[in-house]
């Protein structure tokens, strides 16, 4: 599969911003994450927290190299809602993408919207 | 070139010589050569009585007693060295072989003194030292349980040997009698009113006491032994163990012209050197200033100073501590310091108490201000705080140090405690050392203080002790689970069982400290609500609870794909089987290895490839094998009987019952088990968290073994039962780890860290001393009722199956960070968009 034959659809540009529906906000359980693929081939986690904020977050774990953020488990440390890796459990801040454990590694973020029930990432 | 040390005897003492040296001889000074003249390497004989648990004597082997990888140590077993020549510097062995030594250390220990009792010689009358004299009281006692009726034996001597005796006869069920010449037991250690005491406790447990008395004479008599006792008595017994006191075996250095003590023992200067200074003596064997010292500590102390001397160093022996506790038959005996007022003026404060059976004295100076000694009867737990304080201030009233410990804790608190208290009086470590470690080496706990100081490494008294340093020093031992839980992973377990509660949510509002949980309690509330029977656990709001592996049921990879593990019970599978497991493997590409479990490990799936592969095992009448969860893991087997010529039951037929019957049970950690067809144990069961082995007239269970990390052999909890009885042992034993053992603690872990350690694991799952043991196994009938295959689960529930994908705008999209290579003739990950960002 190519990825123009994906279910992907640009929507109309608002502040340069290229928004692309993922899934529906009911797709995401509350504090997990699911994967999405953008059309260059970017993943993306995207996460829902208690209180049905969304976050997306790059999937790729910068420790080990593996696209699986997303799979981590959602929950918060000191107040901070952070995301923690499958792979070898560093945690990352859901807002701003920075590692907890290593003040010099961050994950890049990306803008999320939710409206009529439907999650968007965004692309600038 | 190296020199060569000989070391004559390969007891306790010579083997900790012979570690001290290779230890600090960092540059290889000393070739060293070991004469033995059992024939096993050093065994711990201070638990020699315990070999009666399991007749295992590689349960003894002291750590590191084979030398197998140290090119710098020679062992020679079962040689006793027959003669010195001082002036050749030889010694010869039994064997003939002549050995020559630049330093020469004479450890050959003590022998068992046998009084000139008519008939001692007959069959049937032995002595209690080593595992061989242990093997033939057994060969007795098997003897007399042949015969009709409670067999009984006979042992000479009260005194700490002898009840040690008492109690491993008792548990090899013969009734014991006792004779002792004093008019009370333990006279060595305990004054009269602790030896009445000790009396009255030692015969509640069916332990015949005969004090002030003498054995007159031992006959033969139909079959049996009869004893005559000075004071008229006649015991019909069918064993006699003489424990009467023991006798250094100088013999060795007599014919070689060294002087000995006029009561026997080595002479030896403070530098632990004879006469000759090629030549010293060490442990019970050596005699110094005048003194032959009959237990392990200062015999360790004489090994360290001559492994200081040999290396150029000044070390002196320091002087020994003679205290002694211990634990006989559950009764508690401690003596420290001047036990026996001896010092003039002492003063006596005695606390007795015959209605609880307890007995306290403390010896104090003639100012009461000076502790110089104490007994303890019946409860000792002081002894690990006062014997410190000897020949110290004391820290408060005497009176007041022996009351009942309440509140206050009978007010000697270890803040009382000088640096140079000594703490561990097996390896001599002091207060100081342990603060040392604590703020210097970043001990934080007691794993790491043994390891740090030799702490607690060895008789394991001061364990307790070592924990309340840890919290005076301000080390916080937090059980708290994480920073949303202030409970332990036990009081979390026991909050969800009594409340009923079945989710986190519900869990972390009720009982948490605000916030919304991590990575570290939601899997545990995930397990502890799985041991509990909550169903499958991807149920709503319990996947998200779930480590990757758990909610993937299945290993997650370093590229992210992950690992299939079907179960294959006790290994054993069909060609048929093997066939399905081959095509899926060819048909996915999937990697292919045989597991250290004895089971097939397909590797290199991706998230979306696993429901689809798990429908072609579940059809084949495959089932998750749990490799991904802190649940069972594997049952290993041997071949046993059905094949194997040496095999005397059925291993692989209850290894099978075994995984099938505990499949699925979440955990604190891991559990692994195996089942080997007899005792060489082709199976590994001593490695596993329990491990059966079969017997000529049973099964033996073994508990807590464990390899990975930190390895340990696995203790015998019950001996040749029927598989009735395994079954509820075992039932017990894994319910009885879920509810109480920590987060991550390996059963091995877990019995280290239990008060009471295995006595009182045992008292538990045998002996039912907390009466849970019907629920223990009621929650298991529960578990073994409710087992469900998790993967047949998923594949049920079309809700469960769409988190199978790998983008959820995009299923069934390959991940492109996802790539593979040819290893050797299979697909093994290419690592892409390996980062550079780590800055470590
Ligand atoms: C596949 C296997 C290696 C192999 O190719 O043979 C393996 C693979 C892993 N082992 Fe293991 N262990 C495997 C047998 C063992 C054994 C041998 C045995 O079971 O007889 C041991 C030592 C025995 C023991 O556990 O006492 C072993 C001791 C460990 C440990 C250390 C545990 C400890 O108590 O110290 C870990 C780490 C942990 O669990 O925290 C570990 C963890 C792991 C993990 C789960 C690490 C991880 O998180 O990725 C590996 C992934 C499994 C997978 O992807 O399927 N594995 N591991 C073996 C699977 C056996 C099976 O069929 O289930
Ligand atoms: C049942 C029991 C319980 C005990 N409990 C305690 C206790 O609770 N606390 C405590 O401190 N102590 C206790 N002890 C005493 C303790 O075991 C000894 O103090 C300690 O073992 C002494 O060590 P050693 O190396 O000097 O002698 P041993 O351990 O006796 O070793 C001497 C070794 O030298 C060998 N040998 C002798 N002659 C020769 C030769 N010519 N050539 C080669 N080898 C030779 C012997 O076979 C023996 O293996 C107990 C002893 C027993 C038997
Ligand atoms: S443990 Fe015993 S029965 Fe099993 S294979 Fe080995 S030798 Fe045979
Ligand atoms: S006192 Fe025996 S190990 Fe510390």
């Amino acid at each position: 599969m190519t990825v123009q034959q994906m279910t992907v659809q640009p929507m109309n540009a608002v502040d340069s911003t290229m928004w692309f529906e993922v899934c529906a906000l009911g797709a995401l359980g509350r504090e997990e994450g699911v994967a999405a693929l953008l059309p260059d081939g970017t993943q993306v986690a995207v996460f829902r927290t208690h209180d049905d904020r969304v976050f997306a977050l790059a999937n790729l774990d910068p420790f080990s190299g593996a696209a699986v953020l997303a799979r981590g488990i959602v929950g918060d440390l000191g107040g901070t809602p952070v995301v923690a890796s499958p792979m070898h459990k560093q945690h990352f801040d859901l807002r701003t993408g920075a590692c907890v454990e290593d003040g010099t590694v961050a994950v890049p973020t990306y803008p999320v919207r939710v409206s009529g029930g439907t999650i968007s990432l965004g692309r600038t | 070139m190296a020199r060569t040390l000989v070391v004559v005897g390969n007891g306790m003492v010579g083997h900790r010589l012979v570690q001290a040296v290779r230890d600090r001889d960092t540059d290889g000074g000393w070739q060293v050569v070991v004469f033995a003249e059992e024939p096993r390497p050093a065994y711990d004989r201070v638990a020699l009585t315990s070999y009666v648990d399991g007749w295992d004597p590689l349960g003894l082997q002291l750590d590191g007693a084979e030398f197998t990888d140290d090119p710098g140590v020679e062992l020679v077993l079962g040689d006793a060295v027959a003669s010195i020549d001082r002036a050749a510097r030889t010694v010869t062995t039994a064997a003939g072989r002549t050995q020559p030594y630049d330093a020469l250390a004479l450890a050959t220990g003590s022998a068992p003194f046998v009084p000139p009792v008519p008939g001692r010689d007959l069959p049937g009358c032995h002595v209690y030292r080593t595992i061989d004299d242990l093997d033939a009281i057994r060969a007795s006692a098997e003897r007399a349980r042949a015969g009709t009726g409670r067999g009984a034996a006979l042992v000479i001597g009260g005194g700490l040997l002898g009840l040690e005796a008492a109690k491993a006869l008792r548990d090899m069920g013969l009734s014991p009698h006792v004779v002792e010449l004093a008019p009370r037991l333990m006279p060595l250690q305990v004054d009269e009113g602790g030896g009445a005491l000790l009396k009255r406790l030692i015969e509640d447990l069916d332990v015949t006491v005969h004090p002030g008395t003498s054995t007159g004479a031992i006959e033969p008599d139909r079959g049996r032994l009869l004893a005559t006792l000075g004071n008229g008595t006649e015991l019909d017994v069918d064993l006699v163990v003489f424990s009467a006191g023991i006798r250094p075996r100088d013999q060795l250095a007599r014919d070689a012209g060294l002087p000995v003590g006029e009561r026997g023992g080595i002479l030896v200067d403070e530098a632990c050197r004879t006469a000759d200074p090629h030549v010293y003596a060490i442990g019970e064997c050596a005699n110094l200033d005048g003194r032959v010292y009959g237990l392990v500590a200062p015999g360790y102390s004489m090994a360290e100073v001559v492994a200081d001397r040999l290396l150029g160093g000044t070390a002196t022996f320091p002087g020994a501590d003679m205290s002694t506790k211990l634990k006989l038959m559950g009764v508690d005996v401690a003596s420290f310091g001047d036990a026996h007022a001896a010092t003039e003026g002492a003063l006596e404060v005695v606390v007795n108490d015959a209605v609880k059976g307890t007995y306290k004295k403390l010896v104090v100076s003639d100012d009461a201000k000076t502790l110089l000694g104490g007994v303890l009867v019946g409860d000792a737990a002081d002894y690990a705080l006062l014997r410190p304080l000897v020949g110290r201030p004391l820290p408060g009233d005497p009176g007041a140090l022996l009351a009942p410990a309440g509140g206050g804790g009978g007010g000697v608190g270890v803040d009382a405690l000088p640096d140079e208290a000594q703490v561990c009086s097996c390896n001599a470590v002091t207060k100081g050392a342990i603060r040392a470690a604590v703020h210097e080496q970043g001990c934080d706990d007691v794993p790491k203080l043994k390891s740090c100081t030799r702490a607690g490494a060895s008789c394991g008294s001061c364990v307790p002790m070592l924990k309340q340093l840890l919290s005076s020093f301000g080390v916080e031992q937090s059980k708290a689970v994480c920073e949303h839980f202030t409970q332990s992973r036990a009081e979390l377990y026991e909050i969800v069982r009594v409340t009923g509660i079945t989710t986190f949510s519900d869990l972390i509002e009720r009982h948490g400290t605000g916030g919304r949980g991590c990575d570290v309690c939601k899997p545990v509330a995930a397990s502890i609500l799985a041991s509990l029977g909550n169903g499958h656990i991807l149920t709503d709001g319990q996947a998200g609870l779930q480590d990757t592996n758990d909610r993937f049921l299945a290993n997650i990879q370093r590229n992210g794909t992950y690992s299939v593990v079907p179960r294959i019970p006790g290994g054993e599978i069909t060609p048929e089987k093997l066939l399905v497991l081959a095509q899926v493997a060819l048909d996915f590409g999937l990697y292919t290895k045989i597991t250290g479990g004895q089971r097939i490990d397909l590797f290199g799936a991706t998230v979306d490839q696993l429901p689809v592969i798990w429908k072609r095992l579940v059809d084949a009448g495959f089932e998750s094998g749990h490799a991904y969860g802190k649940s069972l893991r594997t049952v290993k087997s041997c071949v046993g009987e059905t094949w194997c010529r040496y095999g005397v039951q059925d291993s692989v037929g209850l290894a099978v019952e075994l995984e099938l019957r505990y499949r699925g049970l979440r955990s604190p950690h891991k559990l692994k088990s195996g089942v080997s067809g007899c005792a060489r144990e082709c199976a590994e069961a001593r490695g596993k968290d329990f491990g059966v082995i079969a017997t000529d007239n049973g099964w033996n269970l073994y508990v807590g073994g464990n390899g990975g990390t930190m390895p340990r052999h696995a203790d015998l909890l019950v001996s040749e039962v029927d598989k009735e009885t395994l079954l509820r042992v075992i039932d017990r034993f894994l319910m009885f780890y879920i509810r109480t053992a920590d987060r991550l603690q390996r059963t091995s872990a877990w019995l280290d860290a239990m008060e009471g350690g295995l006595d009182h694991l045992r008292d538990v799952v045998v002996h039912d001393s907390l009466g849970i043991a019907a629920e223990l196994e009621a929650q298991m009938a529960e578990h073994v009722r409710g087992y469900a295959d998790e993967w047949a689960g998923v594949l049920a529930d079309p809700e469960k199956l769409a988190r199978f994908t790998s983008f959820v705008n995009a299923p069934g999209a390959p991940d492109p960070t996802i790539a593979f290579r040819e290893e050797r003739g299979q697909r093994v990950p290419v690592l892409l968009g390996t980062p550079e960002v780590i800055s470590r």
